[in-house]
């Protein structure tokens, strides 16, 4: 048969590249990237790379508001083959995933300097990532969401274990890669199901199926159903499938955590809520009850063992499976109005977890170790600008008012009300008024008396000591005592007296100030901003929110 | 002699069973790997079975989609290991225990 011939039998489905132009951006772009570090003569600086992946999420959100406009002006459509459906609703997540890849870029930049593990590996494989939770967010279909879900979390399997120097990276790695993987066959088992009990993967179709058609025994959708909520849940890290979660965090390289932190939750939560308000919605009342548990496991969990961590990123691992319980709270009302404050709720979600890490990656110094929450005492008057940025988001995070976090909160529980889940209502705001305790308790510190930690002190009592006897003045024995240099001092050790005494004192006061460069300063300005701005004028965001509808 | 669709539908759940006790049960991560391997292909054979009986073509082409999943899956995961691999000897699940939890 010749290619003509066959051509004839086989319909191809007319490609309507404007409806896919964001997710093309980021996948062209990461393929020019990895090529221009292939093809590049002498090693480009980190810095090239950043600007080219910043300049290319902005043409990702370019084209998204172009995207948002025509859905606007034409109304929802369904594009390829029906595959994707463009609406106010994906397109949303679709721009929300590309803000948090301009914001992801501009926050890994130092740190990749810092950590020596520059490359366009790094921008390469969040883009990737980002187009994967585009394909989630627009997919019409459960094997688009199934392609989506591998697209968006491969590459942070990789990211995950960037950092190879740590062998903590290498493990938060290998545990998110074995999790990750049994989750996903979980959900294609699942779509296996559904596809049988339905006769088709296709959401539009399976919601027309559900609603023209009364099921005798409907056993084996209802398993498919469970399976596609575990292999969700899973993704968006709502208990009882949140174990990856702290140690995933805690092991990552620090700005491949914020990124990971929102991207999954962008594509899981964007797929989550259309598959079981678009399409399963004939079956809420079996699903919703499941969805009740899930989330009150979900928000005590989250508060309660963040409660008890040393450690400031598995704080914030724990208080995002909080927040994961938070945004279940709008699907489990199963309203329009409960979806559009679940949608509400991660965009705003998504700024500040970013924001947090960018901080948390600038404290952390060289070495990506210093995450002890101990460490953040009296950070404010070390790091004012780091401080008041971190206290902002920490503060939106427990909800306080004149921040987005708030509002969120808001509505999600409005909904939730509307919805008569009352105990869910009153959980989620017993569960929010813990998480507040641990987030803030990390403010008070920051701006509370500044005293050594005990351990750290006897820790660096030679290297004081040694100071003291040359003489030397000593600017920084109050502050807490830095491990660096210590090691700068074991090496300085054959220089004379004199050398010693300024290589100490040179290296101890270069590992007490933090670095901020300037970018990651952009970045969290661009965060704060959004949290405090829309927090104060909702308006903006509550309208586009608001015209975020769904197709079906 | 036909063998009716319950029977790979059968086989299918067992084959998807046992990828999901061996993966939470042994402890070596390349065995683990091939639990995973085990339940996908267990997924493509309900595909299959369920397209068959449906008399419709898209669950077959599904598989395809999943084969090549799997494929890119178990390309990073081997590549994890090896990083692993080059930082220490064994691919033991319980060596791998420097964060708590």
């Amino acid at each position: 048969m010749t290619y003509s011939s066959l051509l004839a039998v086989i319909q191809t489905p007319h490609i309507d590249y404007t409806a896919i132009l964001p997710e093309l951006i980021c996948i062209g772009g990461a393929l020019a990237l990895l090529l221009t570090g292939a093809l590049a003569v002498r090693q480009l600086p980190t810095v090239v790379y950043t600007a080219m992946t910043v300049a290319i999420s902005v043409a990702a959100v370019v084209s998204s508001l172009v995207l948002w406009h025509i859905v606007q002006l034409h109304g929802a459509f369904a594009a390829i083959a029906k595959s994707l459906a463009i609406d106010g609703f994906s397109v949303a997540f679709v721009l929300l995933a590309s803000c948090v890849l301009v914001v992801a870029a501009l926050a890994a930049d130092g740190f990749l300097r810092r950590e020596e593990v520059a490359g366009p590996e790094y921008y390469a494989l969040a883009l990737l990532s980002a187009s994967g939770a585009m394909f989630m967010a627009s997919a019409n279909d459960l094997i688009v969401i199934f392609l989506g879900l591998e697209i968006m979390s491969i590459p942070l399997y990789i990211l995950a274990g960037f950092d190879h120097r740590r062998q903590e990276s290498g493990e938060a790695s290998m545990k998110y890669f074995v999790l990750g993987a049994f989750s996903s066959a979980i959900f294609v088992y699942g779509i296996a199901l559904t596809y049988g009990a339905t006769g088709s993967t296709n959401l539009a179709e399976i919601a027309s199926f559900l609603a023209n058609n009364v099921l005798t025994s409907n056993a084996l959708l209802l398993a498919g159903l469970g399976l596609l909520l575990v292999g969700f849940g899973f993704k968006i890290a709502a208990v009882p499938f949140h174990m990856w979660t702290p140690d995933v965090y805690e092991g990552a390289p620090t700005p491949a955590t914020g990124f990971m932190a929102a991207i999954a939750k962008v594509g899981g939560f964007a797929a989550l809520l259309r598959v079981f308000y678009s399409s399963f919605h004939t079956l809420a009342i079996d699903w919703q009850p499941v969805l009740f548990v899930m989330a009150i496991l979900t928000l005590l969990t989250g508060a309660i063992l963040g409660l008890v961590q040393r450690d400031i990123k598995r704080m914030l691992a724990y208080s995002s499976i909080n927040h994961a319980g938070f945004v279940l709270l709008g699907l489990q009302a199963a309203t329009a109005s409960g979806v559009s404050a679940s949608l509400y709720y991660v965009f705003v979600y998504a700024f500040l977890v970013l924001g947090s890490f960018t901080v948390i990656e600038l404290v952390g110094k060289r070495g990506d170790r210093a995450h002890p929450i101990e460490g953040y005492r009296g950070l404010a008057r070390r790091e004012p600008f780091l401080a008041l940025c971190l206290a902002l988001l920490l503060l939106a995070q427990a909800g306080a008012p004149f921040t987005t976090g708030f509002l969120a909160k808001l509505y999600v529980v409005e909904a939730a009300v509307q919805a008569h889940s009352y105990a869910l209502a009153v959980t989620a705001m017993l569960a929010g008024a813990i998480a507040a305790d641990f987030e803030l308790r990390v403010v008070f510190l920051m701006y509370g008396a500044s005293a050594p930690a005990p351990a750290e002190a006897t820790d660096a009592a030679p290297a004081f000591s040694i100071e003291g006897s040359l003489a030397v003045p000593d600017p920084v024995s109050s502050a807490p005592a830095p491990g660096a240099s210590t090691g700068t001092l074991a090496s300085a050790a054959v220089m004379t007296g004199h050398d010693l005494a300024t290589v100490t004192v040179a290296g101890a006061a270069a590992s007490e100030r933090v670095e901020v460069p300037l970018l990651a300063r952009a970045a969290l300005v661009l965060t704060c901003g959004f949290t405090v701005v829309l927090g104060i004028w909702p308006a903006p965001l509550f309208a586009f929110v608001h015209a975020a509808r769904l197709l079906f | 002699m036909t063998v009716s669709a319950a029977w790979y539908l059968t086989l299918a759940a067992a084959m998807f069973s046992i990828g999901a006790i061996g993966l939470l049960v042994r402890r070596n991560v390349l065995v683990m790997f091939m639990c995973v391997e085990l339940m996908l292909n267990a997924a493509n054979l309900t595909f299959v079975t369920f397209a068959r009986e449906l008399n419709d073509v898209g669950g077959q082409a599904v598989v395809f989609f999943v084969l090549v999943v799997a494929a890119a899956e178990v390309v990073v995961g081997l590549g994890i290991i090896v990083a692993i691999y080059r930082r220490r000897l064994g691919a033991t699940a319980d060596d791998i225990h420097v964060l708590k939890g």
